[in-house]
């Protein structure tokens, strides 16, 4: 579309995407330059910034660390690597959660009658109109010691005469999972129905034509035409699921730092934005690394975003 | 001693409308299709002749009736256990898969091994003419190839029964008409028998062994296309298929299968063969088909001659198409110009009166509907 633009009236390319190149030039390229220039200085005492060539950013983040036991001159810290892998990790679970979740719910709704799917989408859409922290904190809500989900179980213990004692869910590594699965299911569903919603219903019926059952035409059949589907995502999951802080920050308390929480950390609280800068380019560069063999092996979705 | 290959047996089939009232979109039919015929259901959109074959291979089942495929009652057996196969009115290609898989597709779900699946989906290409082209996506081939990617990948189960819903629909004039003869063959040569969907009455005529003219659900008339053609047993179906004169009256006598109609547009009686189960002082529908109408300067019999002014002629090549005034009816007569319309005896001049002669053996007496 933009090429035939292009073809037939130069300039009007051009013109159409320059708001856009001049946003992403201006707030996005250029901080990013500027992220890679801290990333390699050191920080001065009064948290600013000695510009220079430094790696000991990045090695640090790899475990290399000068702060010893015995008085070592140097030794091998595997916190920050730790905390690399569980960010990994758990974007990994969530994204996985999220796809057994989203995918029957976007089944159904693709299958259900065309009047009753927007009111199904809706209704997936409703909770985003609520504050995303405001959520977070329901869930706190939910999980705490003295929360609504032990008030409830301990209630029917006390019905039934079983002794109980609280659930300790709240600040563990599940319920940062259960809040980031919670808030990103969404995101999973909506392209998935995409793709599913496409399918036509004589692709289904030529699928039991030819005699294959219901479990056989998904296998064969749906699978593999939603695939753009759950591949788009899991591109939208995975990737803000890696950077974000807020869930690990309110669910997980200090027991789950995640890079996110890391990378706060370092500009708001150790006021070290060298080190902060050198994490926020490991967790792209780890996010892109992944992507990429992801969408190398699945391709990016491109038929939904075509759609 | 054919036996029957699909029966159904006073089927009904009955949809809800948006408006909420029912509506019998399949009313209670009853045929029977005979092994190694080519069947066709011919009829207007909404006239229930998809929704039969939806029935038949077992997408939608009946609201009453039975339906049987070589005796076995179907119930409510699904399509995956049916002994048909159908071609798809947009094919219904799976398109993340390759030519070789769409056709391997229905073998597979057979189980059958992959030296055997090979060799039947090559056979099934090269009767098709799409050999070389098995790695290929349903995409990348013409609409007429995917036509035959549908046609291959259903006959290559060898089905009892091959239903085709509008195959050729989405194909130009051309090609279809190629197509048309190349299924029959196809199905002549393959002795399955074929159910085959159709609006285009041409292509019902062409291709079928019999025809059951549907309409609002009903079966009209079921017949060989020549039945169907020479004598259509209602108005109805006169005018579905090929082009009528009509003209209403009442039935004065009847004699054998003769009848006599009296016509009060043309103020005489005329005398025609009897299609119908109709007696004496019904109403009555005299049709008579425009290539059967002889025009002549002078009376040819002593009956069934009316006089009439030429208002209209219109040059085809190999037919001229003469509108006539018949007391206030417009009749379309079909003269097959036999001598070179360059000679000024073959023309029909605007203004002149000529003789129209309806030979009772070609006027048809059938029911108004």
């Amino acid at each position: 579309m933009l090429k035939k633009l292009r073809e037939d009236r130069p300039f009007q390319g051009t013109v159409l995407i320059l708001p856009t190149l001049v946003f992403m030039v201006g707030l996005l390229i250029i901080p990013l330059l500027l992220t890679l220039v801290v990333s390699f200085g050191t920080r001065s005492p009064d948290g600013g910034v000695i510009y220079g060539f430094s790696l000991n950013n990045y090695l640090r983040l790899l475990g290399y660390s000068t702060n010893c036991p015995g008085g070592q001159p140097a030794c091998f810290d595997p916190l920050y690597l730790q905390i690399l892998w569980r960010s990994l990790t758990l974007a990994f679970n969530t994204t996985v959660l999220v796809i057994l979740m989203a995918y029957p719910l976007a089944y159904f709704i693709a299958r259900s009658p065309a009047k009753r799917r927007n009111m199904f989408l809706f209704l997936v859409l409703v909770p985003l109109w609520t504050n995303f922290v405001i959520r977070v904190y329901a869930w706190m809500m939910l999980l705490r010691t003295q929360g609504v989900i032990n008030g409830v179980l301990g209630y029917f213990a006390g019905l039934l005469g079983i002794p109980f004692a609280p659930l300790e869910m709240l600040y563990t590594p599940g319920a940062v999972l259960v809040g980031m699965v919670y808030e990103f299911l969404p995101f999973m569903i909506l392209p998935i129905y995409t793709s599913l919603e496409k399918i036509e219903n004589a692709l289904y019926e030529a699928a039991a034509d030819l005699g294959a059952n219901p479990f056989r035409t998904f296998l064969r059949v749906t699978l593999p035409l939603s695939m753009p589907g759950v591949v788009a995502g899991t591109i939208l999951v995975f990737i803000p699921v890696m950077g974000t802080f807020i869930v690990s920050d309110l669910l997980g308390g200090r027991q789950v730092i995640l890079v996110g929480n890391l990378i706060q950390n370092q500009f708001l609280t150790a006021r070290d934005p060298t080190f902060g800068s050198a994490a926020s380019l490991i967790l792209m560069i780890m996010t892109l690394i992944v992507t990429y063999f992801y969408s190398r092996k699945f391709g990016f979705g491109e038929e939904i975003v075509a759609a | 001693m054919a036996s029957i290959a699909v029966e159904m047996r006073d089927v009904v089939k009955t949809f809800q409308t948006p408006e909420g009232t029912h509506l019998n979109a399949v009313d209670h039919v009853s045929l029977k299709i005979d092994d190694g015929e080519f069947f066709s259901l011919l009829g207007s959109s909404g006239c229930g002749k998809t929704t039969s074959l939806r029935m038949i291979a077992g997408f939608e089942w009946p609201t009453s009736g039975e339906l049987f495929i070589h005796g076995k009652p179907m119930g409510h057996t699904p399509p995956y256990q049916r002994p048909v196969n159908t071609v798809f009115q947009n094919y219904a290609l799976f398109q993340h898969m390759s030519i070789f898989e769409n056709v391997a597709f229905g073998l597979e779900m057979e189980k059958r091994p992959k030296f055997d699946i090979q060799d039947r989906v090559a056979r099934a290409l090269e009767m098709v003419q799409l050999t070389g082209l098995d790695r290929r996506r349903p995409r990348q081939l013409s609409g007429g190839q995917q036509q035959r990617v549908a046609l291959a990948r259903a006959l290559v189960k060898v089905p009892d029964v091959l239903l085709l819903d509008e195959p050729l629909g989405a194909l130009d004039l051309k090609l279809r008409k190629e197509m048309q003869l190349e299924l029959k063959a196809l199905q002549q040569k393959v002795g399955i028998t074929f159910v085959y969907v159709t609006h285009d009455q041409e292509e019902a005529l062409t291709m079928s062994d019999r025809i059951a003219v549907m309409s609002k659900g009903k079966v009209m008339q079921l017949g060989t296309p020549v039945e169907i053609y020479e004598r259509p047993n209602c108005r109805f179906v006169a005018d579905f298929i090929g082009e009528s004169n009509f003209f209403e009256g009442k039935i004065t006598a009847t004699a054998g299968d003769q009848a006599t109609v009296f016509v009060p547009a043309l103020n005489a009686e005329v005398i025609g063969l009897l299609t119908g189960n109709l007696v004496n002082g019904q109403q009555a529908t005299v049709s008579i088909r425009p290539e059967k109408i002889r025009i002549s300067s002078e009376p040819v019999l002593n009956t069934n001659c009316f006089k009439g002014v030429v208002t209209q002629t219109t040059y085809i090549g190999a037919d001229t198409h003469v509108y006539l005034d018949v007391y206030g009816m417009r009749i379309k007569v079909w003269d097959m110009n036999k001598i070179s319309t360059l000679d000024p005896r073959a023309h029909y001049t605007v203004g002149e009166t000529v003789c129209v002669t309806l030979f009772p053996e070609n006027t048809l007496v059938m029911a108004t509907n």
